[in-house]
């Protein structure tokens, strides 16, 4: 127990000198790193636009208001296509994570020392870049489009379907395995009956969660040309349509709620 | 039950929808829906063609990744995405830990509660890219509206995960202190941080990984970091460039999730 000295009498404290020392010596270090990072970051910037934000700011707010509803009959369209690239790219990415979730997991891997390692580098990789990095770079590659997000929104997917399920997959019951297999069945048949029914909640809870999430980053999609109701937003903001912008961002914030209490409600029937 | 069985065979029950005739109003549903939404995808497919064969410079691009041509710039995107990174992250701990008390039901008064609520919901709602459009309209195109962007959202996160964690705690420790005639301070102090400090810890290490992530997006609208040198290497189709940068940032993120979990199972 560490305890000090105050006059002869040994008084509790909660740590040892050294321990205390540590936890010092790391604040410290925090500390120095943060202000030498802030001064790098800050070296390029002209204090003089910073000072002037809070007049930016107001001009802009002064230029939002009052919102342009007319506007809105020519966001519906828009606004279709954004929620079929959320959905249509969340089932492609389904389609795509459920075999790598199978590969990855350590009790369902074919081959643990080969193919998993693989599958974990696409979960890793497809995790890391964002969906919006994705989009640019099949915008160059296939043209703008829906399609580009779609495969965009998909391809972003796989990685957080894939990281989620293959840890759902690793944490069944493995009674259930070893008795489906007591009865001799094959191992694609231990699959069906003994591991698919363990997931199956899980993965309907994460595939309506991606879609949630999806919904969000698809409307930003359009900035990169990639479709949806980002388009309209790129172009209203290219013409400093201020009211225009209003508009959609409320109509992105309705949608947003809407997701949001679609996907509450389905994972709370299902869990 | 058993003798009507006999002579049957078995058949598995359905897992997810138990009624039959709303699982095949969803199928019917869904293959309604699937159509239509198929259909109204517009597929310019001779320009996906033409562009199958810039995909696959973009593969061998990838394949032989080119980090020396444009070392200057890619170093340089990095260490703005690094620093803003680090300091956004620190920043909107320090803000959102305040803001993260005073959103938790059993710490703060109702009009504190509310106020401290409709700030979370506000930071959450729009995508980083979207707070980044204004901040760069607001203070300038570079890191340092990418650094306030990121420390918008980080509040927004940490403060609604904190104000749960809070509401969840054991509340007979917080009552032995206010047993003992603590000030409110002093029952944070004592009562609630060494209850919620290793979530803390915790989240802000994952917010951090996070915080990397957006920031290699949001410098696309201009608020610096590698992506906007990833937008300009696209943008010139350096396709082995931009390899290059999509390899660092997927090598950073391996390093930070690795470390990051690492330090969690130490703390936790």
């Amino acid at each position: 127990m560490p305890v000090r000295e105050i006059d002869g009498q040994r008084v509790w404290k909660l740590r040892t000198t050294r321990a205390q020392w540590a936890i010092w010596a790391g604040w410290l270090v925090l500390v120095a790193l943060f202000v030498w990072c802030w001064q790098v970051m800050t070296e390029g910037t002209i204090w003089t636009f910073v000072l002037d934000a809070p007049r930016q700011a107001a001009d802009i707010g002064g230029r939002m208001v009052p919102p342009r509803w007319s506007y809105l009959e020519r966001l519906w369209w828009p606004l279709w296509d954004t929620i079929n690239i959320a959905t249509l790219g969340t089932l492609l990415g389904i389609l795509i994570a459920v075999p790598i979730a199978f590969v990855a997991a350590r009790n369902t891997s074919p081959s643990a020392l080969l193919l998993r390692p693989v599958a974990l580098f696409i979960i890793v990789a497809s995790r890391s870049i964002n969906s919006l990095i994705w989009a640019l770079l099949l915008v160059a590659i296939i043209g703008p489009g829906i399609l580009a997000g779609v495969i965009a929104i998909g391809l972003r997917s796989i990685g957080f379907i894939g990281k989620l399920l293959y840890e759902a997959i690793e944490e069944i019951d493995q009674s259930q395995v070893e008795a489906i297999t007591a009865t001799g069945a094959s191992r694609a048949q231990v699959l069906d009956f003994a591991i698919v029914p363990q997931i199956l909640p899980a993965f309907a809870g994460i595939s309506v969660f991606r879609w949630d999430i999806n919904i969000r980053e698809s409307t930003i999609l359009g900035l990169v040309g990639a479709g949806g109701i980002g388009l309209q937003l790129q172009s209203s903001l290219n013409t400093l349509a201020w009211p225009q912008v209003t508009v959609i961002l409320l109509l992105i914030l309705a949608t947003v709620i809407v997701s949001e209490w679609v996907s509450a409600k389905v994972r709370h029937a299902i869990i | 039950m058993i003798a009507g069985a006999v002579g049957r065979r078995w058949r598995r029950p359905p897992v997810l929808i138990k009624g039959a005739r709303t699982r095949w109003l969803i199928y019917a549903g869904a293959l309604v829906y699937l159509v239509v939404a198929v259909g109204s995808i517009e597929v310019n497919w001779t320009r996906v063609a033409e562009g199958l064969e810039r995909g696959w410079r973009f593969v061998q691009g990838f394949l032989a990744p080119d980090f020396t041509s444009r070392s200057r710039d890619i170093v340089a995107g990095l260490v703005e995405s690094l620093t803003m990174t680090l300091t956004s992250t620190v920043v909107g701990v320090l803000i959102s830990v305040p803001i993260g008390i005073g959103a938790a039901r059993n710490l703060a008064p109702a009009p504190v509660y509310l106020v401290c609520r409709a700030i979370v919901i506000l930071s959450r709602t729009f995508q980083e890219v979207i707070i980044a459009i204004f901040f760069v309209a607001m203070f300038g195109f570079g890191p340092f509206a990418g650094f306030l962007t990121l420390s918008f959202s980080t509040v927004g996160f940490l403060a609604k995960l904190l104000a749960e964690d809070i509401e969840e705690i054991d509340e007979g420790q917080a009552e032995a202190i206010r047993a003992t005639g603590a000030s409110w301070l002093q029952l944070v102090n004592y009562g609630i941080q060494p209850q919620v400090m290793p979530r803390l810890i915790g989240l802000s290490l994952y917010r951090l990984d996070i915080n990397f992530r957006e920031s290699a997006v949001i410098g696309i609208v201009g608020a610096g970091g590698i992506g906007a040198t990833l937008n300009t290497a696209i943008d010139r189709y350096e396709y082995d460039s931009a390899g290059a940068i999509l390899l660092l940032i997927i090598l950073i993120v391996m390093i930070a999730e690795y470390a990051s979990s690492h330090i969690r199972q130490r703390v936790q």
